[in-house]
């Protein structure tokens, strides 16, 4: 096999080795992302910065041999980075023309960290408009095209990861990196039948990636398998005084915690994701998953988390409010786009015509709930109010907790991955009900992961998703770990680009 | 609660976004639609409840009150889309 296909442990292990050099390995991906670019993942290619880096890997991996010890996990891994993360000197546009030509003069956090361990950049990969979007028609780079295909039509990858999505599960990139507010990582990864976890809140750093909703927002990886989903996260994970609300806490060894091992672990079924008009296909996965948890010997407890049901409007409350805030910098005076002038335009016509023409149709729609939920009179009646049932959704959460359950099992989202365009002619509500099973984790602040675990009946991708306790990424992964192994989920779409 | 086109007219001024006359009535249609998915909200017992300030319980933690940087003025100026003599130039704001 081609080793843009290998997985990340894979490819460790063959570095560390010498069974192959990370040029050869860089190259291999550099050669899928050109012949994949009917799939619209990678916006902006960075070919001269992967050799280079991965010419820097080959010495250090041969160093390490040298001196016997072992180089960084990810020394020599090519990854995709999502358009979100802004990387030094190569553009970083949120996939949005209001940061049309932005070259930002620093590097995120978590890219930082990555190169630091000897990771290679392939490039900046598609997404939807400010992260905004369940299945990235909102980008200004256009649609990415799913890889699974069952008929003529093209099918979205979801999102807003949906570039990263789509890159992983095509073998353009090893992993790629990713970001989730509502769901951003967890669905988009059941669309394209690969793993993707977003870890606590403050687990990752936030600085450098550019802002969608701050107290919701996390970075996480979207990888082929859970193995790599626990070596690429703990290169990402890491207290960081230039975020405040990064934790200063350990990271634990997330590898290790691999044990396969989750005897008598507590599994909670929370009965509210039960939702009417759930497929019947997504109701027998989750019977599915669940059975497989018992098999390992895992207890299966029924739980109530009552106020789901008010999860997503809270979330269509509190997300635009944050937006709001935080778009309000794109003004056109310090990066980005500025509209051109008309004479006597003053300012004020300066930001809401730059603002205009920069910002798509959905960025501006929510920008506007935002700027209405906030304000003067209806402050109290709506963003206090989202914030009042938040603490709730959050106190349903830490009561199961406090229960002794040590994960939750619930479908990642309530279908396998629809056509672009399906969507085109529906209420803006429609589209925010894929974020069904993902925003709650995201309000409470919680870490969740997406397992692929089974094809439905027309050949496409299905996931699962467990949330684990705060801090405890481990434990999740352990309990991914086993459902991963118990659903040998193996398919690969079917190569049509 | 639904949103008239006065009121959306009033939300994109303030949101300084400049939205055409005749896209107004949809713009309106659109926010009601979203506002009223939210109104499922008043349906929930939020007595006593402190509305959720922070995300984890921790405290948030005080920098030390020092320069960490310095003299990057043309960094600063770089992406800019109208720069000039080291300011970030605009439209004449004083009459």
């Amino acid at each position: 096999m081609s080793a843009n296909t290998w997985t990340i442990a894979a490819a460790r292990d063959a570095l560390r080795k010498g069974e192959i050099t990370a040029v050869d390995l860089t190259m291999s991906c550099l050669t899928a992302i050109d012949a994949g670019d009917a799939l619209n993942a990678f916006v902006h290619k960075t070919p001269e910065i992967a050799l280079e880096q991965a010419r820097a890997a080959d010495v250090r991996l041969a160093d390490s041999r040298k001196s016997g010890g072992d180089a960084p996990s990810l020394c020599g891994i090519p990854l995709g980075i999502k358009d979100l993360f802004c990387t030094k000197g190569v553009p970083s546009q949120a996939a949005s023309n209001i940061l049309k030509g932005f070259k930002p003069e620093y590097e995120s956090t978590v890219t930082t960290k990555l190169f630091g361990d000897g990771a290679v950049m392939l490039g900046k990969l598609n997404m939807d408009e400010f992260a905004m979007g369940s299945s990235n028609e909102t980008s200004c780079y256009g649609n990415v095209v799913n890889p699974w295909k069952i008929d003529d039509r093209q099918l979205t990858p979801g999102g807003s990861s949906g570039g990263s999505a789509a890159a992983v599960a095509a073998d353009l990139c090893l992993a790629a990196t990713g970001t989730d507010t509502g769901g951003s990582i967890r669905q988009p990864a059941a669309f394209t039948g690969i793993t993707g976890i977003k870890p606590t809140y403050g687990r990752v750093s936030r600085w450098g990636v550019v802002a969608f909703a701050s107290s919701l927002d996390q970075a996480g990886p979207m990888t082929k398998s859970v193995r790599d989903a626990a070596i690429f996260l703990q290169s990402m994970s890491g207290h960081d005084p230039k975020d405040s609300t990064s934790a200063d806490i350990p990271v634990p060894d997330f590898e290790a915690a691999l044990t396969g091992d989750i005897r008598g672990k507590k599994i909670g079924i929370p009965r509210e994701y039960r939702m009417d008009g759930m497929p019947a296909e997504i109701e027998a996965l989750w019977a599915d998953g669940v059975a497989m948890m018992k098999d390992a010997g895992a207890e299966i407890v029924d739980i109530s988390l009552p106020h789901t049901k008010y999860a997503l409007p809270a979330y269509y409350v509190i997300a635009p409010a944050e937006a709001s805030s935080n778009l309000a910098r794109y003004d056109g005076v310090r990066y980005g786009h500025r509209a051109q002038l008309s004479a006597g335009d003053g300012i004020t016509e300066m930001y809401e015509k730059t603002r205009a023409e920069g910002f798509g149709p959905e960025v501006q729609r929510r920008i506007m709930v935002g700027t209405y939920v906030l304000s003067a009179g209806f402050y109290d009646a709506y963003y206090n109010r989202a914030r009042k049932v938040r603490a709730l959704i959050k106190r349903d959460f830490e009561l199961a907790f406090a229960d002794g359950i040590d994960a939750i099992l619930t479908p990642a989202t309530p279908s396998s991955a629809f056509g672009l365009g399906e969507m085109a002619n529906a209420d803006p509500v429609e589209m925010y009900l894929n974020d069904v099973f993902t925003v709650t984790v995201n309000l409470a602040g919680l870490p969740g992961v997406a397992v692929p675990v089974g094809l439905d009946k027309k050949g496409l991708p299905m996931g699962l998703q467990l949330i684990g306790r705060p801090w405890d990424e481990a434990g999740l992964l352990n309990h991914a770990y086993v459902l991963e192994r118990a659903a040998g989920f193996v398919s690969k779409p079917q190569k049509w680009w | 609660m639904s949103i008239d086109i006065d009121t959306a007219r009033k939300v994109a001024k303030l949101a300084r976004i400049r939205v055409e006359e005749a896209q107004l009535p949809k713009l309106a249609e659109q926010l009601s639609g979203i506002l009223g998915f939210m109104e499922q909200l008043n349906e929930v017992n939020v007595d006593g409840i402190e509305p959720m300030v922070s995300v984890t319980p921790m405290r948030l933690v005080r920098r030390r009150d020092v320069v960490t940087d310095g003299n990057i003025q043309a960094q600063i100026l770089k992406n800019a889309p109208d720069a000039r003599e080291g300011f970030f130039a605009v439209p004449k704001v004083v009459e």
